[in-house]
């Protein structure tokens, strides 16, 4: 009888919005293009170990023999001869096999993107869903505090915040962070302030919920939807921005295997050995149109108005 | 409409005093005095107190705020500590280098990015249409300092010979220089006068300069100079004003008046431009000015690569060798050209949309 239940309701034309927004999903190319280019991101940083022929900060000089510094990248399977070491994406100016550390460094930009939204999206939500539920003097003020962050370049004041704080790539996060919060409070807020009057939210009142469990269980469910798809597009954005100042050497510091960091060491060696700027350059372009392929897709598929 | 520049004026005020009342803070709290950071680490406790009275640095914090808010109500931004230079003196010659480069990116980033967001909504789902798309994930996706760097290696080393070979940093080649307008004028101008600031900021605009003076080797080679930072720093504006460009047009080709005006027989042209694009303008022009803060931070690491004494790079090394004055300066000034920015890109609405009444 309960199997015959659930075939029944897996049958059932009336869909859940979730699975409905599962299905607009998968049929969008570039959602997919982009979940699969996560997927295999995800993978390598899980897999790091596995996949790293070495250490990503282990000087390679003395160990190997016929290493140089700052060679191309040497395959032996496309013509590279046997007798040199074999390094797929070439060796850094301190010895070290790129390729490994282009791999451990899959590992940090992903941390950075998950842990830089993380916070500014929970103190964002915070400030957003009190200002735009409470209203009144509490959200002028609120507002107008993030009107203040939003008068800077969102860069300059990233590196302002960094400088105060010290460089650290930790650092680096928190100010990129600090500086995003006002994008999520706006979202928050706008979807706050359309959801409080609506019927459920009023009913809600009128059987005597308390306001937090009004907030949290009744409104700030219902708009999740573009806080989703502004934390996706978010994790690209911060990524970017954490490798920008871990180039202008305020985030993570050498011998870290991180991109921007990376691309920064040699930045001055790109007329003679282009490949190290070139390939954490483009190990960062990647997970990031990742993110945003995956992000588009999301509010393609979350949001009913944009429905073709 | 005086209404509501005022209005708006008055809004932007508080926003303002927040900015200075963030930048004295901020400045502050970055750890190591300045003393030490400007004398080095020897400095004995003597020659650092002398030190700080002389640059006022030893009175309370509310009457050092004091004293700069009176000094930046009467146009005075204080000296540099490191330079040893009036403020605004700097702003005159570094905000021109920012201003040519951001506007020059800007304009690649309109020129290009319309037009190919129009193509793609008329042309939906071609090849123009999915190009463009592709090409404006991968532009927004893209670290502004390696597009930098890629360029330079591109243009400079690879294609070095041809005649597409750009120069990859500084703003004109040895051996040129811009003659400043008053000077070659003839102008008597005390340049430490507010009048002769202002004119140095005008005549360190090459491009603008060279122009009015006629001289034509140094506006061709400051615009060679400017290709390659203004393309790295135009390309992400480039890539969201187009898809912005082409939602936009996609939403009011749909419509009926752009059916009406395709049914009583104009010419596609005219369809497109007058009754399409002219109201799908609005949410492109918000997506323009919004773009400035993405030039404003990426004009520090585009001056960065290409070597451009710009305002991104003189913040930049004010913020790490805790000059004060600069920092706070420059600040205000930027936070002073969104506020004015933003407000033309309010006022233009109701140029563009004659509905919108203030």
């Amino acid at each position: 009888m309960a199997h015959r239940m659930t075939t029944l309701a897996r049958t059932s034309s009336s869909e859940g919005p979730w699975r409905r927004a599962w299905h607009q999903f998968l049929r969008q190319r570039s959602a997919i293009i982009g979940m699969v280019m996560i997927g295999l991101l995800a993978s390598t940083a899980i897999f790091a170990p596995l996949i790293a022929p070495s250490d990503p900060i282990d000087v390679l000089l003395n160990k190997e023999e016929g290493i140089k510094k700052r060679s191309g990248p040497c395959i032996h399977i496309l013509g590279c001869p046997a007798a040199q070491p074999q390094h797929i994406m070439g060796v850094d100016g301190n010895f070290r096999d790129l390729f490994s550390r282009i791999v451990y460094g899959a590992r940090l930009s992903l941390l950075i993107g998950f842990v830089t939204v993380a916070i500014s999206l929970s103190i964002g939500t915070l400030l957003g869903a009190f200002a735009g539920y409470i209203g009144g003097w509490l959200d002028n003020l609120i507002m107008r505090l993030l009107d203040v962050v939003l008068a800077f370049p969102f860069l300059l004041l990233a590196i302002a915040i960094v400088s105060v704080l010290g460089p650290s790539l930790l650092n680096a996060m928190l100010g990129i962070a600090i500086v995003s919060i006002p994008a999520y409070a706006r979202v928050i807020r706008a979807s706050v302030i359309s959801a409080r009057e609506e019927d459920y939210v009023l009913s809600a009142r009128t059987i005597g919920a308390a306001p937090a469990s009004i907030l949290f269980g009744h409104i700030l469910p219902n708009a999740i939807s573009p806080l989703i798809v502004q934390a996706t597009l978010g994790i690209g954005t911060a990524i970017l921005d954490v490798a920008a100042l871990s180039f202008l050497g305020l985030g993570a510091q050498p011998p870290t295997p991180e991109w921007g960091s990376m691309l920064s060491a040699e930045r001055n060696q790109v007329f003679t050995a282009p490949h190290l700027v070139f390939i954490p350059g483009l190990a960062i372009m990647v997970t990031v149109l990742g993110f945003n392929l995956l992000g588009d897709g999301l509010r393609d598929a979350l949001d009913p108005r944009l429905k073709r | 409409m005086l209404r509501y520049v005022i209005n708006r004026i008055l809004v932007a005020l508080p926003v303002l005093f927040g900015v200075l009342v963030v930048t004295f803070v901020l400045v502050r709290l970055i750890p190591g005095d300045p003393c030490t950071a400007q004398l080095g680490e020897k400095a004995t406790p003597q020659v650092c107190a002398r030190f700080l009275t002389a640059k006022g640095l030893d009175r309370p914090i509310i009457v050092q705020f004091g004293v700069y808010v009176r000094d930046v109500l009467q146009g005075d931004f204080g000296s540099s500590i490191r330079l040893a230079r009036p403020v605004t003196q700097l702003i005159a010659e570094r905000l021109p280098v920012t201003v040519e480069l951001g506007v020059l990116a800007l304009l690649v980033a309109i020129i290009v990015g319309v037009p190919l967001g129009i193509a793609a909504a008329l042309r939906r789902n071609s090849a123009v249409d999915v190009a463009t798309m592709i090409g404006s994930n991968i532009g927004v996706s893209m670290p502004v300092f390696w597009l930098g760097l890629m360029l330079a290696y591109i243009f400079a080393l690879l294609l070095k010979g041809t005649p597409l070979q750009l120069p990859p940093s500084g703003r004109l080649s040895s051996g040129l220089t811009s003659v400043p307008f008053y000077q070659l004028w003839g102008w008597g101008v005390d340049l430490k006068s507010g009048v002769g600031q202002v004119l140095q900021f005008f005549g360190n605009l090459y491009l603008f300069n060279s122009l009015i003076t006629f001289q034509w080797d140094v506006l061709g080679d400051a615009l060679r100079h400017l290709v390659l930072p203004s393309l790295a720093l135009g390309t992400i504006p480039m890539a969201i004003i187009a898809r912005m460009t082409r939602s936009a047009m996609l939403e009011v080709l749909g419509r009926d008046y752009v059916r009406t005006a395709r049914a009583k027989g104009l010419a596609e042209l005219a369809v497109t431009m007058r009754h399409a694009f002219r109201n799908a303008l609005l949410p492109v022009v918000t997506i323009v000015g919004l773009q400035l803060g993405t030039i404003f931070g990426g004009a520090v690491l585009t001056e960065t690569i290409f070597n451009l004494a710009g305002v991104g790079r003189i913040l930049f090394d004010a913020i790490t060798t805790r000059d004060y004055p600069i920092i706070q300066g420059f600040t205000l000034a930027i936070a002073l050209g969104y506020v004015i920015v933003n407000l033309l890109v309010d006022l233009s609405y109701g140029l563009l949309d004659p509905r919108i009444r203030y």
